[in-house]
């Protein structure tokens, strides 16, 4: 408790607010199965029933309640993004870090494959791909992981190539430590904390791109509820003045400034600048 | 001096031309995973064997892999991009086409975005940590979160459905005068700029708050100048090359970010394009359109490093 508090002391007012909205969300997809009235493929209405009225939020395109499908939404968008990060996190920093340790040809060999490949676009990357080989959930997560392993491999690189001169490092190589014990030992503990904070702000980048795709037809399929998709699917309302599309966006929008402010903060901590900067 | 500065522009140049290569290879690789089943996926689960086949053979499909990537090499290099799968027409021409109305959107955006936003990363450095610099920064915290269709449709529900000012799609014609052209075109551009405008307002800012601890600007404001002054004559000038490296990327991500706005306001650009081919499974015109986008990217990201170079002395000698 007292860890907590102490965290909660060390926070601005934006950094609450932040964590505030984070945990908002997080309820909401936790308790999903308990917290939505109804189920997320059910037709309970008639099409595009107002707002404030017998459903909370209204119904949507084909007369599902808005209000169970964004908090299922809320699960499924965030477990997605959350899964792809680590994947994206895992995948890059063991490569970064070998690049780093290895270093000669290894490092040429992964960095010029990654200069090229972070050429293309990631929106552009991922239409292609997924246009290719399908969107069930599994390659979903794997190509947006594999994408964004991109930027991270050159992070994890960076901070690797600073922390593999120092004399703790060199002192286990001339141990004999293999290249496993000098990656997960050495560099690991000491990479952590601009790791976390980059951590962050790659969630929000996945985020926003999970949104886009399914926004575009081309993330989680019906009738998985999904924010992106769902802002695609109530887009037509608009023109007949209903609102409903604009309920989802706002929801990823306002997830991604929460996300936001509470890392702003974090990287803010760990970068180790003075307040007043 | 020259010399050194021509040196890493022929390098930069060099590299942005091997990247493009692997980048090719690359998109045809990816789209290779795709061509299996385009002709069964065009035909329909039922078609005859023999009419898949014929298919296939029409498309160059039975050769292999390196064969028909030379091929498209050889023919990109010449600007034949081959013809789309959906409409027989041909992609270069299709291309051609929309990319000018991708160019377009841009360039308007680029018009207002780039000296909005940073003269207003000028403000929020001057009066930083005052209620105006909160104000900027957290207007652009938000825009920059938010997704671009939620800015899209927001802008659109305000300004087309409830006020009925600007229409809701942007259906451009090479007919319209300048004009109508903007107006129809006003939607689109107007959340292509704020989202622009918030990214370089904040690099903007970052990049003159960054100098202001330097040991010069110290003595500046020892001698008394206004921090106007100091900012505009003193950090301004240093902080050019990263703003200009902002400005180049901005651009950069708005050829791409048109993407999702082409496809909320029906606007028939390259980003629109690529969506479609990419449900109807358009090969030929997936491949072109992704090259078109990677190309401008590539270009993008290297005159970025060459103009802060530039606009940087230091830059320009190796230490």
């Amino acid at each position: 408790m007292k860890f907590l508090t102490g965290i909660w002391d060390d926070l601005n007012l934006s950094a609450r607010i932040g964590l505030g909205i984070v945990t908002f969300f997080a309820t909401f997809a936790i308790f999903a199965p308990w917290l939505a009235p109804y189920s997320e493929s059910e037709i309970v209405g008639d099409v595009w029933e107002p707002l404030f009225g017998e459903f909370f939020f209204g119904t949507d395109q084909i007369g599902r309640d808005l209000l169970s499908r964004l908090i299922y939404g809320a699960r499924n968008t965030m477990a997605l993004a959350i899964v792809s990060t680590t994947v994206s996190f895992t995948a890059g920093a063991v490569l970064g870090f070998v690049a780093a340790t290895m270093g000669g040809r290894v490092d040429q060999f992964l960095s010029r494959i990654v200069d090229v490949c972070i050429s293309i676009p990631t929106l552009i990357a991922s239409l292609i791909i997924l246009s290719a080989v399908g969107t069930a959930t599994s390659t979903l997560i794997l190509v947006i992981g594999i994408i964004y392993a991109l930027p991270v491999f050159r992070i994890a690189r960076a901070v690797a190539m600073d922390i593999e001169v120092m004399d703790y490092v060199e002192a286990a190589r001339l141990r004999g430590e293999g290249l496993w014990w000098l990656m997960s030992k050495e560099i690991l503990p000491n990479a952590m904390t601009p790791l976390a904070a980059e951590f962050g702000v790659r969630f929000c980048f996945v985020f926003l791109l999970i949104a886009s795709l399914s926004f575009l037809g081309l993330g989680l399929q019906p009738p998985l509820a999904d924010w992106g998709a769902m802002v695609r699917g109530n887009a037509d309302g608009i023109a007949w003045g209903f609102m409903h599309p604009i309920i989802p966006a706002a929801c990823i929008a306002l997830l991604t400034v929460g996300i936001n402010l509470l890392i702003d903060r974090w990287v803010h901590k760990a970068s180790g600048l003075r307040d007043d900067q | 001096m020259n010399n050194v500065l021509f040196d890493i522009v022929f390098k930069r140049l060099v590299m942005g031309i091997f990247i493009l290569f692997g980048v090719s290879l690359l998109i045809t690789l990816g789209v290779e995973a795709l061509a299996g089943d385009v002709c069964s996926a065009m035909l329909g689960q039922a078609a005859e064997p023999s009419t898949v086949a014929a298919c296939q053979a029409k498309l160059g499909l039975n050769d292999p892999m390196h064969v028909r990537y030379w091929h498209w090499l050889v023919n990109v290099i010449q600007g034949d991009f081959g013809t789309s799968l959906a409409n027989n027409r041909e992609v270069a021409e299709q291309i051609g086409k929309r990319l000018g109305n991708t160019l377009y959107l841009a360039g308007t955006t680029a018009l207002f975005a780039v000296p909005i936003g940073i003269l207003l990363g000028v403000i929020a450095a001057l009066y930083r940590n005052s209620a105006i610099d909160y104000t900027i920064s957290a207007t652009t915290l938000t825009t920059i979160s938010s997704p671009e269709f939620f800015l899209a449709y927001v802008l659109m529900a305000i300004f087309a459905v409830n006020l009925g000012w600007l229409p809701a799609i942007s259906n451009v014609s090479s007919s319209m005068s300048f004009l109508e052209r903007l107006e129809v075109s006003a939607l689109p551009v107007a959340t292509l700029t704020l989202i622009t405008v918030a990214h370089m307002m904040r690099m903007t800012r970052a990049s003159i708050v960054s100098l202001l601890a330097s040991p010069y600007i110290e003595m500046a404001k020892l001698k008394g100048l206004t921090p106007g002054r100091i900012i505009v004559k003193h950090a301004l000038p240093n902080a050019w090359s990263p703003i200009i490296q902002v400005v180049v990327l901005n651009l950069a991500y708005m050829i791409v970010g048109v993407v999702v706005i082409e496809v909320v306001f029906v606007y028939p650009g390259l980003g629109a394009l690529i969506v479609d081919a990419v449900l109807n499974r358009d090969l030929p015109v997936i491949q072109g359109t992704a090259m078109v986008f990677a190309t401008a990217y590539v270009v993008l990201f290297m005159l970025a490093d060459v103009l802060s170079m530039l606009a940087n002395p230091r830059l320009r000698h190796r230490r």
